[in-house]
């Protein structure tokens, strides 16, 4: 993907051309929002018709105690789902985030309940561990050239193996309450606190990824890596950056699992990657990079949680859930390109 | 000169492997008994996995007998319990490795029959645990009664719910067979005994805490009168216990029974948010599986199945010295 070539005096020549690629994403961003604004809409209506549906089906769906915790099933996956949305606009692709997940959580359980830190040095400590592995993650795809598939399937081994060693192979428990309300408390009655941390990374992911000039960028190497390294942009640099935001929300990600379970379990999160990566490619991100929203994203991650909690209560068998789940990925993402098709 | 040298490395050790699987045939074909003699025998263990709390307890009961008994061993396991393929690679490892004896438990019984017959080919003694595999090769299995335990469950959970009312299951597999004997042992024992009670729904959670919670809360939606849900394994039971919480629900509301230990499940049951659990015997299986195979190496028949035993614990008994032993965190 990176190509280390430094610019040769042709490339130099050409780059007054060159600008214009780059200049053009600048301006793209109202043809984008245009489409991610209808991909959006598509996905938004989904997820109305999918809880009509279940409400119709079943009036056990439909119920604050219900929908409360739809958001919670939603809180890990969509938290995930949100922070590799940045790495998937780059048309990269990051497998370490599930069990890189399991990792921080496990890291924050030898801060807390191993070490005895405080609690807020353990939440710190695990949201860093997500943060250190993006870092590593985005280095060896820049300075080694290695394809993200491999840099992050080589990472997704590397924490599954090392959650497993240094928790012993077996759960942390915490004891602290305080800890537990960090996923299970209720700031809002009713309204876990995991739902209201997802919410607040996907605010946070939202005006990073629209207003500051790390999302500018993140749109620009997607878009054409190499065109924006040719206008002058430290392309390396600012995809290291983007990994490693992305490695900061799966940290928040295994605090907010590990709070919400009471413990770290340290065999957990092989699939969630998957399901996260689900979720932005229903939302309308595209995988060949480019094109993406986090208003998009967390559309996906409920579509995937409505989906999933309504067949439960409709007692649907869990082998056709999937099939059900897979068949909607399918037409997600052939409505999104057989569109993209007829634009072009 | 380099190539040289590496031609002698080389050399060297083509020597040394066939000298060593000489040692091993010699070992294996040779006279039996001498276990105290010379070089300890070696037992290769293939286990389901390692990860869960439930092997590490196996391997603990394993490793203890093959002290007292002056073996080697080595325990290793695919990663998750889904990679029948991985183990079948670990499988073919270790019958490579010709070692005096293979303990195996089978992640799939149809699978695995190849190897185990080219193991039986090669003369190499098999035992099994836990889960078998549909070849006429191993000597023995040392398990438990998954069915047995599962009614057991049933026992439990309709005495506690007043043998009326609606049931839920959350398994942890459709597929391996503890999975679905533990399923149907309870769901047959309800069919049988209990007509007053009805199974209401059965979904499966991978034994994921997390799944395993957010499928117990759709579940409770789904069926406002629900009485009880027995969970099949401890990420399943521990899942459910956490959506009681997540619902601010206690063990009066509703009735969980459990499935192995583990501190949560444990501490669950000794907070009355459950009701109790089956504990099966997972260093009782390991020991008994390495003493099976010593026996096998040492020209003894060991027993065809060697029923490892399983118990109802609750706040009760949970201390009790019988069940305290088989008890982990």
């Amino acid at each position: 993907m990176t190509t280390s070539t430094p610019p040769t005096p042709t490339a130099s020549a050409k780059n007054p051309e060159q600008i214009n690629p780059p200049g053009g994403t600048e301006r793209r961003p109202i043809g984008q929002v245009l489409r991610s604004q209808l991909q959006q809409s598509l996905a938004f209506a989904t997820l109305v018709v999918l809880i009509i549906f279940f409400s119709i089906s079943s009036s056990s769906f439909f119920t604050v105690s219900n929908i409360s915790g739809i958001l919670l099933s939603t809180a890990v996956i969509g938290i995930l789902a949100v922070g590799t949305t940045f790495v998937i606009i780059t048309g990269g692709i990051d497998l370490s985030i599930g069990t890189g997940m399991t990792l921080c959580a496990v890291m924050t359980g030898v801060f807390i309940t191993d070490m005895g830190l405080p609690l807020v040095v353990g939440v710190i400590g695990g949201i860093a561990t997500g943060a250190l592995m993006g870092l590593i993650n985005g280095l060896n795809i820049t300075f080694l050239g290695l394809p993200p598939f491999i840099a992050t399937l080589a990472m997704m081994l590397i924490a599954q193996g090392l959650a497993l060693v240094i928790s012993g192979v077996a759960p942390i428990y915490f004891a602290e309450q305080a800890f537990k309300d960090i996923a299970l408390g209720t700031l809002i009655p009713g309204l876990p606190n995991a739902v209201l941390i997802l919410f607040a990374c996907a605010i946070v992911a939202y005006v990073v990824l629209s207003k500051t000039i790390l999302g500018r960028y993140t749109f620009a190497i997607g878009s054409n890596e190499e065109a924006t390294r040719l206008s002058g942009v430290n392309t390396r640099k600012w995809t290291i950056l983007i990994y490693t935001v992305a490695g900061i929300f799966t940290g928040i990600a295994g605090v907010v699992i590990a709070a919400r379970l009471g413990s770290a379990q340290p065999q957990l999160g092989t699939g969630y990657e998957l399901q996260a990566i689900a979720a932005v490619i229903i939302g309308g991100t595209s995988l060949l990079g480019g094109r993406g929203s986090i208003l998009g994203t967390l559309i996906g991650a409920l579509i995937m949680s409505v989906l999933i909690n309504g067949l439960r209560i409709l007692s649907i068998q869990t082998e056709w859930q999937n099939v059900v789940v897979g068949i909607v990925i399918l037409v997600a993402v052939f409505t999104d390109s057989l569109r993209r098709r007829r634009e072009a | 000169m380099k190539n040289a040298r590496k031609m002698s490395v080389l050399a060297t050790a083509a020597i040394a492997v066939v000298a060593l699987a000489g040692c091993a045939q010699g070992g294996s074909a040779g006279s039996g008994g001498d276990a105290g003699s010379g070089d300890k025998p070696y037992i290769a263990m293939i286990s389901k996995g390692f990860q869960h709390q439930f092997w590490q307890a196996v391997k603990q009961g394993a490793e203890e007998r093959a002290e007292e008994l002056g073996v080697e061993i080595t325990f290793e396991g695919p990663a998750s319990e889904t990679e029948v393929d991985a183990q079948l690679q670990m499988l073919q490892a270790a019958i490579d490795k010709s070692p005096d004896a293979i303990a195996y438990a089978a992640l799939d019984p149809e699978a695995c029959i190849p190897l185990i017959d080219a193991a039986g080919a090669a003369e190499i003694p098999v035992v099994q645990f836990d889960a078998g595999c549909d070849s006429d090769v191993p000597l023995s299995i040392a398990k438990t009664d998954s069915l047995g335990a599962g009614a057991l469950a049933a026992d439990h959970m309709a005495e506690l719910i007043g043998e009326e009312g609606e049931v839920a299951i959350v398994g942890h597999s459709q597929i391996n067979s503890t999975g679905v004997e533990r399923r149907d042992g309870f769901v047959e024992q309800m069919e049988a005994e209990y007509p007053d009670i009805e199974i209401v729904d059965i979904q499966y959670g991978d034994g994921d805490h997390l799944k395993s919670a957010d499928i117990a809360k759709a579940m409770i939606a789904a069926h406002p009168d629900l009485k009880g849900i027995y969970g099949t394994n401890e990420g399943s039971a521990v899942g459910v216990v956490n959506a009681l919480t997540e619902l601010g629900m206690n063990g009066d509301d509703l009735t969980v029974i459990g499935f192995d230990s583990g501190k949560a499940q444990m501490d669950a049951i000794t907070n009355g948010l459950m009701a109790g659990a089956i504990t099966q015997n997972p260093i009782g299986i390991g020991a008994e599986t390495v003493q099976a195979a010593y026996d096998a190496i040492n020209g003894d028949t060991p027993e065809e199945v060697i029923d490892t035993g399983y118990f109802f614990y609750d706040a009760e008994n949970m201390k009790d010295e019988e069940i305290a032993a088989v008890l982990y965190e």
